[in-house]
């Protein structure tokens, strides 16, 4: 996908070099986040995986953070651009931890912080090129979220970024509910992974379930999801296949 | 003393100009020799003074000293300013002194009412901004800061005079309810309950006496004592609802102002308590009213500044 924006000044050296500061296709990317709400607070699952293309590069990106006390963001899409708003957050926290004065950044306020900045970049034709997922806990109430690059938001129960929305959106629609325990919520998010696992072709099999809960937030070490491929189906795949494809 | 200072030329200076700083800061016959410096180092807002004072802001804390009376206090859970109603004249209306900010947030000024004006408009489009960009409220702590910093800016520019208003900033908090006075020397306080302007003494002593039960008072009782100190400042007028503007805020209450009816109804409570209340109440309130109306600057060596 290009977008450019026709510079007529006669000059196509100089517009070159505008476009190169433009983010015009992303290179390294983060595939889904699956994220739901539960008992305690709120889930979030997602693979380490960074692919250039179609290559399977990296195998060891950590795509969730925590931010502040309160809050997870999950990313999914360029993860140079993920970095970028990690930096920005930083900053952000940092100067609300320097006023000291007993008020703290919660989820809602970096929700709604980090659409404001995903919209502006979208309108200025640079934008950073995620899709983020935002989810908390503060003061007894959890929240989740989530950002797109074209800075639409909005909060609900249960999120997923890219390929999640298609396959495990609706696995969730049906199955979650409110209060689920972490053990319930956990195999939940394992069966959307594993779904993805199997069709989508930039996940990688080696996850991290991420918590957040009014303690705070824990990361769970990488590890792997079993999988099963001795269906009939794939024993004799052309087996009912007619003609001459 | 300074070799340089000519006794002659400095009375003939002090007699031409119009005296307002000379009048009302000598009191004390111990201020006779800053007499003669003040004339010299208070003529911008740059120039410190021998002995380590800024002339200019403190003539700027004395218009606040001018303005009529308002008053705030607050309990944990709410915060209550009010305000005494001013006419240039019968046929005018009075002066707006109570601003909101935000429905969280409420201003009440006291001095140059433009100054207080520009300086609300200020406040309201912090707090917007804030709320715009984390669709929360801005913390009112943070608010006062950045008003404060704001004022400090007036005091170290050759080519500005500091704002000459108070303000008592009431608002909410992730930690409740809290009650600042902003000062045109940049200095901020946090309080229990304040009053600032003219009579302003009268109600503070007023409000020493009750504030300890502040912290847990109902909020009709709050609003209660507000009244009773603005009708501390009004020195024996008859109190009536036409004459003070009250406004409430709290943690499950918006800002607003209590309509007259309201008002009223809390002064028929009370006015009708017979003279005993009222006589103790007045003695003090006039031994208090004298300092009072004098700007009570001569009653400390210490630069107001420096509270």
């Amino acid at each position: 996908m290009t977008f450019t924006i026709p510079i007529d000044n006669g000059d196509a050296l100089k517009n070159a070099e505008t476009d190169s500061q433009r983010t015009l296709y992303p290179y390294v990317t983060g595939t889904s986040i699956v994220a739901i709400k539960y008992k305690d607070g709120v889930l979030m699952a997602s693979d380490m995986g960074g692919s250039y293309g179609s290559t399977l590069r990296y195998k060891n990106i950590e795509r969730v953070k925590a931010i502040g006390k309160h809050s997870l963001l999950g990313a999914s899409g360029e993860i140079s651009d993920f970095q970028e708003i990690l930096r920005y957050l930083d900053e952000l926290v940092l100067n609300d931890n320097m006023w000291d004065d007993g008020n703290s950044l919660g989820p809602k306020e970096v929700h709604n912080y980090l659409t404001r900045v995903m919209y502006n970049r979208r309108n200025k034709f640079n934008p950073l090129w995620n899709t983020l997922v935002l989810g908390g806990v503060k003061n007894g109430q959890s929240y989740l979220g989530m950002v797109s690059m074209i800075g639409v938001s909005f909060e609900d129960n249960h999120v997923a970024t890219g390929f999640g929305n298609h396959l495990a959106r609706p696995i969730l629609r049906d199955e979650w509910h409110a209060d689920l325990s972490f053990e319930d919520g956990v195999k939940l998010l394992e069966k959307c992974m594993r779904v993805l696992l199997y069709r989508d072709r930039s996940a990688i099999n080696k996850l991290q379930i991420s918590k957040i809960t009014e303690e705070g937030v824990t990361v769970s070490q990488p590890y792997s999801l079993k999988t099963f491929w001795e269906f009939q189906a794939f024993h004799n795949p052309t087996a009912g296949a007619q003609g001459s494809w | 003393i300074r070799a340089h200072i000519r006794p002659f030329k400095e009375k003939t200076k002090a007699s031409k100009r119009k005296s307002f700083s000379v009048q009302t800061l000598l009191r004390n016959k111990d201020e006779e020799e800053a007499k003669m410096f003040r004339n010299q180092y208070d003529t911008d807002v740059t120039t410190w003074s021998p002995t380590g004072r800024l002339f200019q802001v403190e003539y700027a804390m004395e218009a606040v000293k001018q303005g009529s009376a308002a008053i705030g206090l607050r309990s944990r859970s709410h915060v209550v300013l009010a305000s005494v109603n001013k006419a240039q004249s019968e046929l005018s209306s009075h002066q707006w002194k109570i601003f909101k900010v935000d429905d969280h947030i409420g201003v009440a000024i006291a001095g140059l009412t433009a100054d207080g004006r520009v300086l609300s408009r200020y406040m309201r489009s912090e707090s917007i901004n804030h709320s715009f960009t984390y669709e929360s409220p801005l913390p009112v702590g943070r608010l006062v800061v950045r008003l404060a910093d704001k004022a400090q800016v007036c005091t170290q520019r050759s080519w500005k005079r500091p704002y000459g208003v108070g303000l008592l900033v009431g608002g909410l908090d992730e930690s409740g309810a809290h009650l600042y006075y902003n000062c045109p020397s940049g200095n901020y306080f946090e309080y229990q309950a304040f009053a600032i302007g003219s009579r302003s003494q009268a109600a503070k002593t007023y409000l020493e006496r009750r504030f300890e039960s502040f912290n847990e008072s109902s909020r009709e009782d709050l609003i209660k004592d507000a009244i009773l100190a603005i009708r501390e400042t009004l020195q024996g007028e008859t109190l009536k609802s036409s004459l003070c503007t009250v406004s409430v805020l709290g943690v499950d209450e918006p800002f607003h102002f209590l309509d007259q009816e309201s008002i009223q109804k809390v002064i028929d409570t009370f006015e009708k308590v017979p003279e005993e209340e009222e006589d103790g109440g007045e003695a003090e309130a006039e031994a208090a009213a004298a300092p009072a109306e004098q700007g009570g600057a001569g009653d400390q060596d210490v630069a107001p500044m420096e509270m």
